[in-house]
């Protein structure tokens, strides 16, 4: 069926970035705001905003029902969730679904599928796609035998956390019992879920991800990899593609594990496969699925020309595949920074508030995903997030040198934010170097 | 198109045998608005002028009364905008006036609320929430139209508050 009115789930940049390609397609918008996103730039852009609730997230942007309700009532025949949020809750698809909505996004069972990491574990398991050596923990004495198989350093993760939060660290065996506990203690408290598993802990891994599109029937192609290994407490901070500095087997191989995977779920629309790539070992594993569209997908869009917007559209319209494997040609390198309005000399303390002023770059090779202009609050409910900078080159040198220019002549007035830090990352030697650890960022800042 | 007297009539014979408060219809050059136990209007908005008597253009309570068939000049006057304390929607929804379709209306202009009065319902996939007027005083103005999807904060009524 043709969608011609999208109701926009979301907020901040994402939200602006989705009406982007709707108006491009000429489909409409209608976005949820909160009362604290009133008068933001995506409200202005769409073609309608309504206001679902009040600021807090738990109150607007998280009520299946009322975003449901607003989406039929507004006459929108489907739903885009955007990241964060609804996007990978099974409920909210599936409740889309039963209202006769589209949802744009994997089916609600796919959600699952990679949303229990248990779960996704067993299917990468089924589809031949190698994992962490590790093991879900039934008893602390079964755990006890387990970390002994694995080796220390381990790490104990909770089954229900994602983006870094609920991991312990353990480098003792004796340890093993007591970070169980607390780990399911606080799994228990912050998730609602108390369960725990064990992982081998990779001293010196890179995160390399893999964005996919499928149309849900089994036929899946991917659109190359991201190497995201510029963190800090394994938030996202530098993303960029290709990943320099793998073995051409072992890319080969990483590729064709992300897109079996997805073939295995038919999976259906966009999609990024994460893996951990051990340096040291010179192989990778599986880390999960992310069932929606990512906050990096630009750069993939910048080396490949491909709306992924666009054709998570066209996925969920039911027009399946617009292009073949062979259709995806990757040409060039793109860089992206996520401008957060943090603190870097406050070790990164969020720092909302009102932006007097927001001075973009404007070149031919910069792209700026933003929510931000002359004025713009940043509120204090949602994450830091206030713009993603873009810069493409012939090679990866250019588009450190790009993104270098770029953000010489951004200016952020208002609130503080993490552009020197970028700075700071981009003319460092090791970074330029390529192919940095995902402990890179915590060795640079404990160097001064 | 036109709509005579005799199609009004018809049209007001069905939606008084409907479950429906009310029936907007609108076609070329006329907008017809029928509302049970209120007034009716057509609005020219072409060349078309049904000749009607003209009555008070503001719907007034008349309950348990069948619908009048009233066909005015809509006033091309700015919105009325009432004096008093907004009662705002305390979620995003679809507004009833009533507690159900036929009812009387929970609040009209000029009623005492209490704090705890309910002024209308707000639904959502089907689940119904009471609002409260919130203040004690008299109702000057229903602003939210029956029927329509509010957001959240929009005014709902207003309520000149007693001292």
């Amino acid at each position: 069926m043709a969608i011609r009115r999208v109701f926009i789930a979301n907020r901040g940049e994402i939200a602006a970035r989705i009406i982007r390609s709707c108006k491009h397609l000429g489909i409409e918008t209608v976005l949820a705001v909160s009362a604290a996103d009133r008068n933001s730039l995506p409200a202005r852009l769409a073609d309608r905003a309504v206001c679902v609730g009040p600021a807090r997230s738990s109150d607007s942007y998280l009520l299946v029902n009322t975003l449901v309700h607003a989406a039929l009532s507004t006459g929108c025949d489907a739903v885009h969730p955007g990241y964060g949020f609804l996007s990978e809750r099974a409920p909210f698809a599936r409740a889309c679904e039963q209202a006769g909505l589209v949802f744009i996004g994997p089916t609600p069972e796919q959600i699952e599928a990679v949303g229990d990491k248990l779960r996704a574990r067993s299917e990468a398991i089924a589809a031949d796609v190698p994992v962490v050596p590790g093991a879900t923990v039934d008893s602390v004495q079964d755990a006890l035998e387990a970390a002994t198989r694995i080796g220390t350093p381990l790490l104990v993760k909770a089954v229900g956390g994602g983006g870094g939060r609920g991991m312990k660290r353990v480098d003792v065996l004796d340890d093993v019992a007591s970070a169980i506990e607390l780990a399911s203690a606080e799994a228990a408290a912050a998730f609602g879920d108390a369960r725990v598993y064990l992982e081998r802990y990779v001293s010196r891994g890179r995160h390399v991800e893999l964005q996919v599109l499928g149309d849900g029937q089994g036929r899946v192609i991917h659109l190359g990899e991201r190497d995201c290994s510029v963190q800090r407490r394994y938030q996202k901070l530098i993303e960029e593609t290709p990943a320099v500095g793998l073995s051409a087997p072992l890319l080969a191989q990483l590729r064709e594990a992300g897109v079996r995977f997805a073939q295995r779920l038919h999976y259906r629309g966009a999609g990024t496969v994460e893996f951990l790539v051990d340096t040291e070992r010179d192989c990778f594993y599986f880390l999960e699925m992310n069932s929606r569209i990512q906050v990096e997908h630009p750069v993939t869009e910048a080396v490949t020309g491909v709306d992924l917007i666009a054709e998570q559209i066209a996925i969920a319209a039911g027009e399946g595949l617009r292009l073949q494997q062979s259709d995806v040609q990757i040409t060039g390198h793109a860089i992206e920074c996520r401008i957060n309005a943090e603190d870097p000399a406050r070790d990164f303390a969020p720092s909302p508030g009102r932006v007097r002023r927001a001075a973009w770059p404007v070149a031919a090779n910069i792209r700026v995903d933003t929510h931000i202009d002359d004025g713009a609050m940043v509120p204090p409910f949602y994450d830091s997030l206030m713009g993603k900078v873009i810069a493409y080159g012939a090679d990866r040198a250019a588009a450190v040198a790009a993104l270098q220019q770029a953000l010489a002549v951004t200016y952020i007035e208002g609130v503080a934010t993490n552009i020197s830090f970028h700075q700071r990352v981009l003319a460092d030697a090791e970074f330029q170097q390529g192919g940095i650890d995902t402990g890179y960022v915590a060795r640079l800042m404990a160097s001064g | 198109m036109s709509l005579s007297a005799a199609d009004i009539q018809e049209i007001m014979r069905l939606v008084e045998a409907s479950g429906f408060d009310e029936l907007l219809l609108e076609t070329a050059g006329t907008k017809l608005t029928l509302r049970r136990g209120g007034a009716i209007s057509a609005v020219p908005s072409g060349s078309v002028t049904l000749a009607a008597p003209a009555v008070s253009p503001v719907a007034v309570a008349a309950p348990a009364q069948p619908p009048a068939a009233v066909v005015v000049p809509v006033p091309v006057a700015a919105p009325v905008v009432a004096d008093g304390t907004p009662v705002e929607s305390p979620m995003l929804g679809t507004f009833y006036r009533a507690p159900k379709p036929g009812a009387a209306a929970f609040v009209e202009v000029g009623a005492a609320v209490e704090a705890d009065t309910v002024i209308g319902i707000v639904e959502v996939m089907k689940l119904m929430n009471t609002v409260r007027a919130g203040v004690r005083g008299t109702v000057t103005a229903v602003v939210a139209r029956d029927g329509a999807l509010v957001e959240y904060g929009e005014t709902l009524i207003r309520v000149a508050v007693a001292e």
